[in-house]
């Protein structure tokens, strides 16, 4: 019989041991499918990840609302932890400095694949304008978190090189986007001439 | 120093998702469960919930992290040592 969400609650608010124990089974059976084929998301990593996990959820406890069952609940978090740890660790050993040099933070440079010859104009003149406005209208560290993101680092590396919050990462680089996407449509650029030109 | 041809193609696909409003990760990740619940049950998605769909469209990480999530939910309701 499987617990209702009620229970759960209730029982982890007291700490009740068989209800941590049952918990802790779920998360980890709920990792090991999660994280299925990534060969460094090895038992001993996903047992630590449960450990972590655990830890998080009972912190967050107060914020579950009910609108799913507590378990896919408390495993999105898990699954939070546990590719977060991936993520930190592939990113460990490199800076923002050396994931996006300071000369993209001082103008002047090309995107690849801006003007050449064979290209259509209207490509030509996106990417010039996608250009300008990454170098102009993008504070520094707008530009960094941005382009790091699309370097693959994860966010929580970012943020923590940046010394600032997630949420705040996210503000960062939604407002670096918002400018960005202004400034190509102010220009008489379209949704569909930004697939086209990103599938060009 | 430049962007590549993936980088700028990868940035435009974000522009072209990018709205004046969006949920960050974190309230994305309180919602994500009733969203994949609601979506393993073949329900239309609420439009409270229309807002995590474009999330996931313009965030990797949340995106991954949801992929894993219908990954154990589809192991869950395949019966397997549920
Ligand atoms: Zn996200």
């Amino acid at each position: 019989m499987e617990r209702t969400n009620d229970s759960w609650l209730k029982d982890l608010t007291q700490r009740s041991e068989p209800a941590l124990v049952e918990l802790r089974e779920a998360l980890l059976r709920g990792l090991r499918r999660g994280l299925s084929g990534r060969p460094r998301a090895d038992e001993s990593f996903l047992e630590d990840c449960t450990q972590d996990s655990l830890l998080r959820v009972l912190d967050k406890l107060g914020q579950f609302d009910g609108r799913s069952r507590f378990v896919t609940w408390a495993t999105a978090i898990a699954i939070r932890v546990a590719l977060g740890q991936l993520r930190r660790s592939q990113w460990k050993d490199v800076t923002l400095a050396d994931l996006v040099p300071a000369t993209v933070n001082q103008g002047g440079n090309q995107l690849a694949g801006a003007p050449a010859p064979d290209v259509r104009m209207q490509r030509r003149d996106l990417l010039v304008a996608l250009n300008a406005s990454i170098q102009n209208d993008l504070s520094d560290r707008q530009r960094t978190a941005l382009l790091a993101e699309l370097r693959g680092m994860p966010q929580d590396e970012i943020a923590r090189q940046l010394s600032c919050s997630r949420n705040a990462l996210y503000k960062l680089t939604h407002d670096a986007r918002k400018k960005l996407k202004a400034r190509l449509e102010a220009a008489g650029f379209t949704g569909d001439d930004l697939i086209a030109t990103s599938v060009a | 120093m430049s962007l590549s041809e993936t980088e700028i193609a990868q940035l435009l696909k974000l522009l072209r998702r990018t709205e004046d409003r969006e949920l960050n990760c974190e309230q994305c990740l309180a919602l994500v469960a009733e969203f994949a619940e609601s979506h393993l049950a073949g329900k239309s998605i609420p439009a409270g919930l229309q807002a995590i769909e474009q999330h996931l469209a313009v965030c990797g990480e949340c995106l991954e992290e949801y992929e894993a999530l219908r990954l154990t939910l589809d192991g869950l309701r395949g019966g397997r040592d549920a």
